[in-house]
């Protein structure tokens, strides 16, 4: 993991200092709230519908057993004893008062952790694919260069004023875990054929209100320019994205309206410009940084354990588990373990205090005191012996987090909604929990199998609604709640957005449309290996659509 | 084109604590209480308009943010939101597992 | 405009004169205008006798000053709203693509807050009319950072350590 040395820990110390200062300059009445929104917005608070929310990064959604510590009791003292894990990799807790705040980043950035440009029209957030670090699938670990992006990114000088928000996400696998072409910046990591670092670089992808896929820019971005290239995207949004109108603001509009073939030249021009100077990534900066993220001393062990497969073999709850929940891990011997925070019934990406505690001692002892977040809303333990998988399946029941349901239609993404959201339509948090109610049954979530169901309450998108295989957006209606329903979206490297299926259903009837969304899938698959992806895009949406509305 | 006026319907004042961030409502002593059913109501647009110019006075002073009326009914608020802000969220909150 | 601007750590007499589009230009002395009466006048700009400067509002390029820019030593972004931040682009290019060495001034909504940005993005002079923001400069009130992760355009006031590339230090 990255550990700050002495100049990060000044740069968090003055910020909280800086942040203090301005909090206090707003409670005294210096600042007006008109001034002072940009400025808390820049480090992560909102006023939300009930109080102040907290966004905490946790950025590429790496964390250890400390921090997730921190956090927990963060929970305890300053709130209601629970946080929630949102979809960008950050952590957000919703009764925070004002006055609390700078103690609260104090308390963050005694371990490494702060709240700096979680929000605002400033460079967000850098994720990453949850399994950096641990996949077997990927080049090498995207963090460093992730790393190296937060780094460049935090507190711009140029680019703390953008037209909106943008947000940048890093993979290093063929199979994209980390959503890169719904960002505004996505950077694939490859390996060119003389074995040299590079990017395919994507830009103008996001969701909200106008739902794009990215546009590949450079098929193979040498690592060493990385940062020139991604001040050059930045300076040209700057300049030119528009500020007329925030919904048109995203850099995804400014690629629409110029095209492709002109964002590229204006790119490539001011690259040009800034290629070779100070911004370049040398190999002995990556090397320093990557010797952080270097994998934790892995005890070489038989790729096959004994222990594992006789305990999966007697028990089927733990053999179910090892096939949702585990994936393959570059080290032999280890795998990769997500924790869903999706128990039957229970709110998307919650955990209470007292589960990360146990979470986090878990991650201590079982994984190298290593934890991810992903942007699915889950934990993970990136570094378990399967040796030690069915103790860590056991210890993750008794806390309530045992559910095998990793990628099944139960493992739903759902925004906080009109319970907590104060730009919401409509309430997500319940419907999830309805959904997962109505599916409880394992067998039934086991026939269905791969079905990504994702819900936000406006059309922000935070849910991730229009990537979803079944994507299910609120709307307000003359004050009553609805529910429009997108199917065959999808957020990897086979990206799509969602389509429209048809009117929206009121929140007594969404869910018995899913439900026939899904009982038509099961009758028209090919074979019970046909994912519902699969046969979507197979025949498309008129037979949904007939089961849906022609009755 | 002109909208035909909306009838009105009873209104109360409510806003964020700057401090504390909690929801609060004006009641008929000008202090900002946690609870709904305390507030002032105004039940014409003049008394509507009062109240709002003295919640932005509030705001402007400090004590508040995000001041705004809402609709009541029977005394409650009217829509969803503010029957959400009013008493949390409709959801079981997450605590120690059974 | 106030009738004084911040630079240095202190505020000093303003020299310059911003004579409004309808008004004739001073027969001598530093003189700035807007770009497009800048691009009409240059040449009565660059006959008569005083420093020539040019005010940008926020969307307006630099096509057509950079051609000038040996003559101009005062080159005024106005930030109509804090929160639009071309201003900032266009100083890291004057700067670092044009090499302009001239005074690079930040004017309208400068705010205490984002004192630290400007100076990083190559501005050197700050036009300041919020009285707080005035009298944290003058007291030297202003928190800001100190340490940063990326170069930026203040490179020769701002320190390097020895550990990463790309860090800076400013006073
Ligand atoms: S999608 Fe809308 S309702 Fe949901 S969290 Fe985002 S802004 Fe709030």
């Amino acid at each position: 993991m990255y550990r700050y040395d002495e100049f990060d820990h000044a740069f968090v110390q003055e910020r909280v200092a800086e942040f203090r200062d301005q909090v206090a300059r707003r409670l005294s009445g210096e600042l007006t709230e008109d001034q002072f929104k940009p400025l808390r917005l820049m480090n992560g608070v909102y006023l939300q519908l009930h109080a102040y929310m907290l966004r905490i990064a946790i950025p590429y959604g790496t964390l250890s057993s400390r921090q997730l510590r921190r956090l927990a009791h963060i929970g305890r003292v300053y709130d209601r004893d629970f946080g929630h894990f949102t979809t960008r990799q950050n952590l957000q807790f919703n009764w925070i008062r004002l006055e609390d705040v700078p103690k609260i980043l104090e308390e963050l950035a005694e371990v490494e952790m702060h709240a700096i440009q979680t929000s605002g029209n400033c460079i967000r957030n850098v994720t990453a694919d949850h399994f950096a670090g641990a996949a077997a699938d990927e080049v090498a670990d995207p963090r460093p260069y992730a790393e190296i992006l937060r780094q460049w990114s935090s507190l711009h000088p140029e680019f703390s004023f953008l037209p909106r928000k943008f947000k940048v996400a890093v993979t290093a696998a063929p199979h994209d875990r980390a959503a890169v072409q719904v960002h505004d910046i996505g950077l694939h990591l490859k390996m060119n054929e003389k074995g040299d670092r590079g990017f395919a670089v994507w830009v103008g992808g996001g969701q909200g209100r106008t739902p794009m896929v990215a546009k590949k820019v450079r098929d193979f971005l040498p690592e060493a320019n990385l940062l020139a290239y991604c001040e050059a995207i930045l300076r040209v949004y700057n300049l030119e994205g528009r500020r007329d109108n925030k919904y048109k603001a995203r850099i995804k509009i400014l690629v629409h309206e110029m095209g492709e073939a002109e964002i590229t030249r204006a790119v490539e021009a001011e690259f040009a410009t800034l290629q070779g100077k100070a911004l370049t990534v040398s190999a002995p900066e990556v090397d320093r940084i990557a010797r952080y993220f270097a994998l934790p001393d892995l005890k070489a062990l038989p790729a096959v354990s004994e222990a594992y497969e006789a305990a999966k073999r007697v028990d089927p709850a733990l053999a179910l588990f090892a096939k949702r929940n585990v994936h393959p891990h570059k080290v032999p011997g280890y795998g990769i373990l997500t924790i869903s925070l999706k128990p039957i019934g229970a709110p998307p990406g919650d955990a209470t205090s007292d589960q990360m505690g146990a979470i986090a001692d878990l991650a201590e002892r079982y994984s190298a005191d290593e934890l991810r977040v992903s942007h699915e809303q889950n934990l993970v333990l990136p570094h378990v012996k399967l040796d030690d998988i069915p103790v860590v399946f056991a210890q993750l029941q008794k806390i309530g987090l045992g559910s095998a349901n990793a990628g099944f239609v139960t493992d739903i993404i759902a925004c906080p909604g009109l319970d907590f959201c104060s730009l919401a339509n409509a309430r997500s948090i319940p419907v999830a929990q309805r959904l997962s109610e109505r599916f409880a049954d394992i067998d039934r979530q086991v026939d269905i199998g791969d079905l990504k169901i994702k819900i936000s309450g406006c059309i922000n998108a935070c849910g991730h609604h229009h990537v979803g295989h079944i994507g299910i957006l609120g709307v307000d209606r003359k004050g009553e709640e609805f529910y429009q329903i997108t199917l065959g979206g999808s957020g990897d490297e086979t990206c799509s957005i969602g389509e429209i299926v048809g009117p929206g259903f009121s929140s007594d009837g969404i869910v018995d449309a899913v439900e026939t969304v899904i009982e038509t899938y099961l009758k028209l698959r090919a074979s019970a290996d046909e994912p519902f992806l699969a046969t979507y895009r197979r025949l498309g949406q008129e037979p949904f659509k007939e089961a849906l509305y022609v009755r | 084109m002109v909208k035909a006026a909306k009838p009105f319907r009873p209104v109360v004042a409510t806003a964020n604590d700057l401090r504390s961030g909690a929801v609060v409502y004006r009641d008929r002593d000008g202090k900002w209480s946690k609870h709904a059913s305390l507030a002032e109501i105004a039940n014409t647009q003049d008394a509507a308009d009062r109240l709002l110019a003295l919640a932005r006075a509030d705001h402007d002073a400090n004590i508040v943010v995000e001041p705004v009326l809402i609709e009541v009914d029977g005394g409650k608020p009217a829509t969803l939101r503010e029957r959400i802000r009013d008493t949390g969220p409709t959801i079981v909150l997450p605590g120690p597992p059974v | 405009m106030s009738d004084d601007v911040f630079r240095d750590g202190a505020f000093h007499a303003e020299t310059w004169s911003f004579p409004k589009d309808d008004e004739k230009l001073p027969p001598s002395g530093p003189v700035a205008v807007g770009k497009a009466r800048f691009l009409i006048e240059i040449q009565a700009l660059r006959s008569r006798n005083g420093e020539i400067g040019v005010v940008l509002t926020p969307g307006e390029s630099l096509d057509g000053i950079v051609d000038h820019l040996d003559r101009i030593t005062l080159v005024a972004l106005r930030f109509t709203r804090y929160s639009d931040g071309r201003p900032y682009s266009i100083a890291r290019i004057l700067r670092d693509r044009y090499d302009y060495k001239g005074e690079l001034r930040a004017t309208g909504d400068v705010l205490r807050d984002q004192v630290k940005f400007l100076l990083r993005a190559g501005f050197d002079t700050l036009d300041v009319a919020h009285a707080g923001t005035r009298e944290a400069l003058r007291s030297g009130a202003v928190v800001a950072m100190t340490h940063h992760y990326q170069p930026a355009s203040a490179e020769t006031s701002e320190g390097r350590t020895s550990t990463a590339p790309w860090r800076r230090v400013s006073s």
